[in-house]
């Protein structure tokens, strides 16, 4: 317990941190919701770009930056300084500073969300998601196959310095696919397939889904799944205490 | 009664023979140094006592306890300082302690732990900010919070300047005191000598020889040079009279006395019984560094 209590001390201290996974997003709703006019116009689908895609490219944008540079950067700096390794020699093995690290970034994730959706119908009239049940299933198995991913960076990067790097690598074209610039509706055939399979886009896809009010497509629940598995079990394969 | 028994230790690893056989056993409540130079073996000895690392050969045993089978015990009796381990950048010295006295069933009171070690001013300090002997001294805190019977501290002075060194050398002998038995890694001869109670002089792998500092010196042939300039002329045969001394030489002013013994208090007493004041006196013993070489035919440093 009070391991958790000043990790998140120290992540609070890691102010950089919260501005990229928090802010940022959260700044770009507000901004771009209220400065570029189209965002706002009702479209074809009966619905605003500000109501569904662009908050849900915005989740995406902030459990991106925890999975792929916050985690690994933390996680590797750990390994990289002899904290684990410091953590080893006493009764409590590190798996649980793993453990807290995974619980901080999630909390985090979700005061990000939950922000997004107070600003959303605060600036906008937009609704919160309205299966509320499935968006928190969707959520909550894409946030775990995205930390995986991240896992996966902290056990092959071989510094804290060089992991945010290769997160950045992952990051961008993930959001890209994801539908972050091209919205999956308007992407070609051919991206739209490599988007449905790269974990990210179908995470998002069922996220917007969802928060219209669907049921999320259990094709896309699956691969999000298979990618929570794939990167599980290469995270616990390949991540090194030391 | 003896806290730490290692018979025939082994380890392997991928590409080196790190230990190759070594045996030794620590009495509770000693300052038992491990001496070597840099790649001897020294840190994969204690990482295996300590259960850091598994060995492939030989029994250890701290407190009846096997470091591989035993872990999760062993963690509550041994206490570890780790040559390269570290905090988060921005901890800060008291969360540190307070944080490590939580993995603890029964902890030290880690005010009065922070006071000992002396780094009651620097309570609020990120450990980054820290500076090389501060970072040493929290280490060793940790080491002492879960209050362990036995304390492994790895290469505790390295980098250290000399005043930082003889200020951790002296945390030491305090926390000796409390009556916590201590194994201590260190390639600094100086260190070995003033602090522990017992050596093991490690060399590739295998152990050299064990005993007590000055046991280890005399090994050597305990030979000893008095140097001293003389008040008045001294006769050689004045000195080479006592039985003490081996032979008498000059260079210029100074006489040199070799012997062995109680060399210098019987120099200075004939030279007294003339009347003779022995001037810039000087007493030149081996050392450890001696012992080393004459044991293994290489320098420690």
């Amino acid at each position: 317990m009070k391991l958790l209590f000043v990790e998140a001390k120290l992540h609070l201290r890691e102010w950089p941190f919260l501005m990229f996974t928090v802010g940022l997003p959260l700044l770009l709703l507000i901004v771009l919701g209220t400065s570029i006019p189209d965002f706002t116009k009702v479209g074809e689908n009966g619905e605003r770009f500000v109501d569904t895609q662009l908050p849900s490219m915005m989740t995406l944008l902030s459990l991106l930056t925890l999975a792929c540079s916050v985690l690994p950067a933390v996680m590797a700096t750990y390994r990289d300084q002899g904290v684990l390794r410091r953590m080893s020699t006493t009764p409590v093995h590190p798996g649980r500073l793993l453990g807290v690290q995974l619980l901080i970034n999630l909390v985090v994730a979700v005061v990000t969300v939950v922000l997004l959706i107070v600003a959303g119908s605060l600036f906008f009239g937009s609704s919160a998601p309205r299966q509320w049940a499935w968006f928190g299933l969707v959520f909550l198995l894409g946030t775990a196959a995205l930390m995986a991913m991240g896992l996966v960076i902290a056990a092959v990067a071989p510094n804290g310095k060089v992991a945010p790097g290769i997160g950045s690598a992952v990051m961008f074209p993930l959001l890209f696919l994801a539908g972050m610039w091209v919205p999956r509706d308007v992407m070609p055939d051919a991206l739209r397939v490599i988007s449905d399979y790269s974990v990210a886009g179908p995470f998002a896809q069922a996220l917007k889904d969802t928060w219209q009010g669907h049921a999320p497509q259990l094709i896309h629940l699956v691969v999000v799944a298979a990618g929570l598995a794939l990167f599980g079990g290469l995270a616990v394969r390949l991540f090194r205490w030391e | 009664m003896k806290i730490i028994e290692v018979e025939n230790l082994r380890k392997q690893y991928p590409k080196h023979l790190a230990v190759d056989d070594v045996s030794f056993e620590v009495a509770e409540g000693e300052i038992f140094g491990i001496l070597g130079p840099n790649g001897a073996g020294k840190t994969t000895t204690v990482e295996c006592v300590a259960g850091v690392r598994a060995h492939d050969g030989g029994t250890v045993r701290v407190a009846g306890l096997d470091p591989r089978t035993q872990r999760d015990e062993l963690r509550h009796v041994l206490g570890m300082q780790l040559q390269s381990a570290a905090l988060p950048e921005k901890i800060k010295v008291w969360e540190a302690l307070d944080l490590y006295a939580s993995f603890y069933p029964d902890p030290a009171d880690w005010r009065t732990l922070l006071a000992r070690v002396g780094l009651d001013a620097k309570r609020d300090t990120a450990f980054k900010n820290l500076s090389g002997g501060q970072r040493q001294r929290l280490s060793v805190a940790l080491a002492l919070v879960g209050q362990p019977r036995v304390a492994v501290l790895d290469e505790l002075t390295t980098g250290l300047d000399p005043q930082a060194r003889r200020d951790t050398w002296e945390l030491i002998q305090q926390v000796r005191e409390s009556g916590v038995t201590i194994v201590l890694v260190t390639h600094f001869m100086e260190e070995a000598e003033r602090l522990c109670d017992r050596i093991a002089l490690i060399d590739a792998g295998k152990v050299v020889a064990i005993d007590t500092p000055a046991g280890l010196i005399a090994r050597v042939g305990g030979e000893q040079r008095v140097r001293f300039r003389p008040s008045a002329p001294v006769d050689d045969s004045l000195l080479l009279a006592l039985p003490e001394v081996r032979e008498v030489t000059r260079s210029g002013e100074q006489m040199v006395v070799s012997g062995s013994g109680n060399l210098a208090p019987a120099v200075t007493l004939a030279l007294a019984h003339h009347q003779i004041v022995p001037g810039d006196l000087r007493i030149e013993q081996a050392t450890l560094d001696d012992a080393f070489l004459a044991l293994t035919g290489r320098k420690l440093s």
